[in-house]
């Protein structure tokens, strides 16, 4: 006799999973698939057990349940938000209808693949981050690495989850071709660009928690309203962990910010390569590059599968409930820059439907501002000219209306020749990424920190920033 | 919705001019990338993107296979491939065809059609084998012009798929042979057809492969060297001639619908179609063909009112049957092969054009052998019997000549001469027939055979001939085309028939309806992001 697997130990779950014997045996066929996965694609570093947040519930407590954990015994579980069983469609043409608790036959396919190409972004950090354990400058940033890796891990399991128990055996293959696609891999690449980009750095790295880890939060904020009622409620409980992401971001580029700021006094010169430190023009050409690519991943400024998705129910704006209009948009439009071949720009009236993906952005760009109004006052603080800024939503674009012109940061269009002399003082250069390589220098030591960011102000659960966040052997 | 006015189409194109294609030819395999240009519409009023496609685009495909043919004698494989990344080929513009008349939405089917036979052609009769290397997404359209290869090689990439979504997403139908290429050429079981026919996203890996909807897999790091490889093999089986000089295809440069040897005459209702015979230049099959091609083509997307072809020949049959001895003559020659090809393939625009076709066979004329498929082409067919009209005291005299080129040289559509077509299933006549190869057969010959409606003599001629013509016009035209299409394709139906006769018939009905053209159809609201409402009564 096999023995009994107690799968509420193992799997911590809040949907039935002792009781569901079809997602038992999908699980059970997916998760050592995962567990390699994890192996080979996971964190390179070996570790003896790391401070980790688990959720075991969705309740208040249940969420953040602090201990040591052998990473790859960390349980990844499924969680949705709880149900609210009124639950009303908010927006596009089955609006005031019941939230769906079942995939319609009609919409299957696209909700299928919104969960597809959303659950191929999660487990893709994780390879893009594998290495930076390697170059932590503290055991608190390694802990955090971990935490954002496994919550990944679990954001993919969230998505395989519905994948599992909706999408029948298609939604099982697809599945493990999550697991099958690699960040960067040549052969069978992750479906979203940034997502084959390589976090070389662990200034990358908070960029990429800032920045691309925040297009993550807009994209579920618009599953979230969703009408198939599972899809929303995952992807709400995975925004609770997708904001601790973020933080990891904000207070990461906080603390370069701080710690140039902190150079530049001491030494009473911006050149603080020499020191250690990160010079803040390469910081803004990280912030140029992240923000850009991350820019990339709301698609093209119109879109008729967003404004398809949005008629049929399957996908929302963000906050919209609480959005005063009709909820349906056929009839309103709005308006959208174009850079014309003259070098001027113009407006384009088009439908507000088909501008959705143009609306999420916007949303987006103002959340961004919030960062660089807290990394400006660092500098303001210390008494510091300098200032950080957004480029222009044009420049550096791969995607939509802005592909294939040449616009500066400030937003000017030039042609090619201008734009290539100004490239090195817009985005970093290989000279850049190699000397913030230089500065990588694992810093394993509790307590203690790399030269060129500062500590954090905080500790994690309460605990002091020299507690021993990751046991290492 | 009324049509955007559009300019004259032209069919002339040149590889240097594309706009949005890539010919490049490496040693026995030529290279055809699709590259579109997204403002490249052939019309105002739509952006290609992802690769999607128009007339225009369709125009310098034709031009490149038909090139290819003549004057790369040297090429054994073709391969058909992307030049955009993650995108093979989204199909036919959506916001083209929501935008465009009814007629020209079908022309364009036609033709597109035409030219994917013609590749299929150039695999089966001339050595040159297509290889689609779908290198990305490939929709709809997209997929059609895989299926039109010989064989499919799809990037193994763990995303890409093959998909024909007309009809879950635009409430259409694959309308270049897509439905019927799938279960006759690639012989997909038909539940599993009806699967992918309904998916709108398509199927990619090793499903694929399994229900044959793709030949093989490649990963993408070696996909460029796979297909060079397959594209390889392909060649080697190729019974292309070694060492051969091709044939350039000069501009034609007509004077309006005035050729060397085709010239046509607009009238109210009608075009007046006269081709030559040949003079004393050795390329008269060619070249007339080419004209006669560009014609039928110019005619139909730039004429679509004039709705009857009445269609004369002029010149010496002696030098008909002489010059057509000189290419039918040669099957081991490639450039007679080719011309012979092409000319069948003319042959069958004409078969397929929604117009009246009438032969007119007066004295002068040289209906003989290869000329002789003109008039059996046709609808009906007239033959003078008597002295010209406008010259009471000549002697001369219509006849028409039967040779062996009408026994199966440029068979149909379905498979049959035009002769066989005539006499289904009467082997009795055809037999018959075949005795009078060679014979100038009179007035009363061709009556007694049955290859003509009506010997007229003339006293009754003209009369006769306007009154044929003006009730022709007073029909309606939709009625004659229906009609036309169904004498025309008696018997046997191949992929051919049930592509030009059952799709597009479907397909017609399908764009003419709300469900799919109405101010709320699928095709109308694809890309508003409204859904489409449905008349849901299945008729």
């Amino acid at each position: 006799m096999p023995e009994k697997i107690d799968y509420d130990a193992k799997i911590p779950n809040n949907v039935d999973l002792s009781s569901d014997r079809r997602l038992q045996r999908a699980l059970e066929g997916w998760q050592p698939k995962f567990l390699n996965w994890w192996g080979e694609m996971g964190p390179t570093l070996r570790t003896q057990g790391v401070y980790l947040r688990t959720a075991v519930s969705v309740g208040r407590e249940g969420w953040a349940h602090f201990d040591h954990v052998h990473v790859p015994d960390y349980r990844w579980g499924i969680f949705l938000a709880e149900r609210d069983g009124d639950r009303r469609i908010a927006f596009g043409e089955h609006a005031g209808e019941p939230a769906w608790q079942q995939v319609p036959g009609e919409y299957r396919a696209d909700l299928q693949r919104l969960i597809v190409i959303q659950g191929d972004t999660e487990p893709a950090s994780v390879e893009q981050q594998k290495l930076l354990g390697l170059t932590a400058p503290s055991l608190y940033d390694l802990r955090n690495l971990f935490q954002v890796n496994v919550e990944e891990g679990r954001h993919l399991w969230a998505m395989v989850y519905l994948l599992h128990a909706y999408f029948g055996k298609e939604g099982r293959e697809e599945a493990e071709g999550l697991l099958y696609r690699n960040s960067g891999s040549p052969d069978t690449p992750r479906i979203l660009g940034a997502f084959n980009e390589e976090t070389a750095d662990w200034l990358a790295f908070y960029m990429f928690t800032y920045f691309t880890d925040r297009d993550g939060k807009y994209q579920l904020g618009t599953l979230k309203e969703s009408a198939f009622d599972p899809l929303s409620r995952t992807c709400e409980f995975m925004l609770k962990e997708e904001a601790h992401h973020m933080f990891v971001g904000t207070t990461g580029v906080d603390r370069v910010v701080l710690r140039s700021a902190q150079l530049i006094r001491e030494h009473d010169t911006t050149d603080i390569a020499a020191h250690g430190g990160i010079p803040l023009e390469i910081i803004q050409k990280y912030i140029n590059f992240h923000y850009t690519v991350s820019l990339d991943l709301f698609g093209s400024e119109t879109s008729t599968n967003a404004a398809n998705y949005y008629t049929a129910g399957l996908k929302g704006r963000w906050n919209e409930t609480r959005r005063k209009d009709d909820h349906r948009l056929t009839d309103g439009s709005t308006f959208l820059d174009r850079p014309v071949d003259d070098g001027t720009w113009t407006q384009d009236e088009v439908q507000t439907l088909l501008a959705l993906n143009l609306d999420l952005r916007s949303e987006y760009i103002a959340d961004c501002r919030t960062g660089l109004k807290r990394w400006n006052r660092i500098l303001a603080e210390n008494d510091l000219g300098f200032r950080f800024s957004l480029p222009h939503p044009g420049f550096n674009r791969n995607v939509g209306i802005n592909r294939g012109h040449h616009i500066t940061p400030d937003g000017t269009i030039v042609d090619e020749a201008t734009w290539q002399a100004g490239r090195r003082s817009w985005l970093p250069t290989t000279e850049d990424l190699a000397f913030v390589r230089s500065l990588m220098h694992p810093v394993y030591e509790r307590g203690k920190i790399a030269s060129w960011v500062a500590p954090p102000i905080n500790g994690i659960n309460g605990k002091p920033f020299d507690y021993e966040y990751v046991h290492l052997p | 919705m009324t049509a955007t006015v559009v300019p004259a189409v032209s069919f002339a194109r040149h590889p240097a001019a594309y706009r949005h294609w890539k010919l490049r030819i490496d040693g026995v395999v030529a290279w055809l990338e699709l590259d579109v240009d997204e403002d490249g519409g052939i019309v105002p009023g739509y952006e290609l993107k992802l690769n999607s496609y128009d007339l225009g685009v369709d125009i310098e495909l034709h031009d490149a296979v038909q090139r290819l043919r003549f004057e790369h004698p040297g090429v054994r494989s073709v391969v058909l491939t992307s030049g955009k990344d993650n995108v093979f080929c989204a199909g036919a513009n959506i916001r083209m065809l929501a935008g465009s008349s009814h007629a020209w939405k079908v022309n364009f089917c036609k033709f597109t059609n035409e030219t994917r036979n013609a590749m299929e052609d150039a695999t089966e009769h001339s050595g040159q084998t297509y290889l689609a290397a779908v290198n990305g997404s490939c929709a709809g359209g997209g997929y059609e012009l895989a299926l039109a290869c010989d064989r499919i090689i799809l990037i193994d990439d763990n995303s890409s798929t093959v998909a024909l979504p007309e009809v879950p997403l635009l409430g259409v139908l694959p309308g270049t042979g897509g439905l019927t290429r799938v279960v006759d050429k690639r012989r997909v079981r038909k539940d599993r057809a009806d699967v992918f026919a309904t998916r709108s996203d398509g199927i990619r890996g090793r499903t694929a492969v399994e229900w044959r909807l793709v030949d093989e897999l490649a990963p993408r790091r070696d996909f460029t060297e796979v297909v060079r490889q397959r594209a390889l093999e392909l060649a080697e089986r190729s019974s292309r001639p070694l060492g051969a000089e091709g044939v350039e295809l000069t501009p034609l440069e007509p004077d309006g619908y005035t050729y060397e040897y085709v010239r046509a005459e607009l009238g109210t209702d009608t075009v007046d179609i006269t081709v030559h015979g040949p003079r004393e230049k050795a390329d008269w099959l060619l070249t007339m063909t080419r004209e006669l091609d560009d014609l039928i083509l110019r005619l139909r997307t730039n004429e679509p009112e004039l709705g009857t072809w009445v269609i004369r020949t002029e010149g010496d049959t002696e030098a008909v049957l002489a010059h057509e001895k000189l290419v039918l003559g040669k099957p081991d020659d490639w450039l007679c092969n080719e011309i012979v090809h092409f000319y069948k393939r003319t042959l069958k625009r004409l078969d397929v054009t929604s117009r009246s076709l009438i032969a007119l066979i007066e004295p002068g004329s040289c209906f003989a052998g290869v000329l002789l498929e003109l008039a059996l082409a046709c609808d009906r067919q007239y033959i003078l019997d008597g002295p010209p009209i406008e010259d009471m005291d000549s002697p001369l005299r219509a006849s028409i000549r039967l040779s062996e080129a009408n026994f199966g040289r440029f068979p149909m559509g379905n498979g049959l001469s035009r002769l066989e077509s005539r006499f289904y299933l009467e082997t009795d006549h055809l037999d018959w027939l075949r005795k009078e190869v060679g014979h100038a057969l009179t007035p009363a010959e061709a009556d007694e055979l049955g290859l003509v409606t009506d010997a007229l003599d003339d006293i009754d001629w003209e009369d006769e001939i306007r009154i044929v013509l003006e009730g022709r016009a007073a029909l309606s035209p939709d009625s004659l085309t229906g009609m036309e299409a169904n004498h025309r394709f008696v018997g046997p139906e191949t992929t051919e028939t049930k592509i030009f006769g059952r799709l597009t018939a479907w397909q017609n009905w399908i764009f003419n309806r709300p469900n799919a053209a109405g101010e709320d159809g699928a095709l109308r609201r694809y890309g508003t992001g409204r859904k489409a409402v449905f008349d849901r009564k299945r008729v």
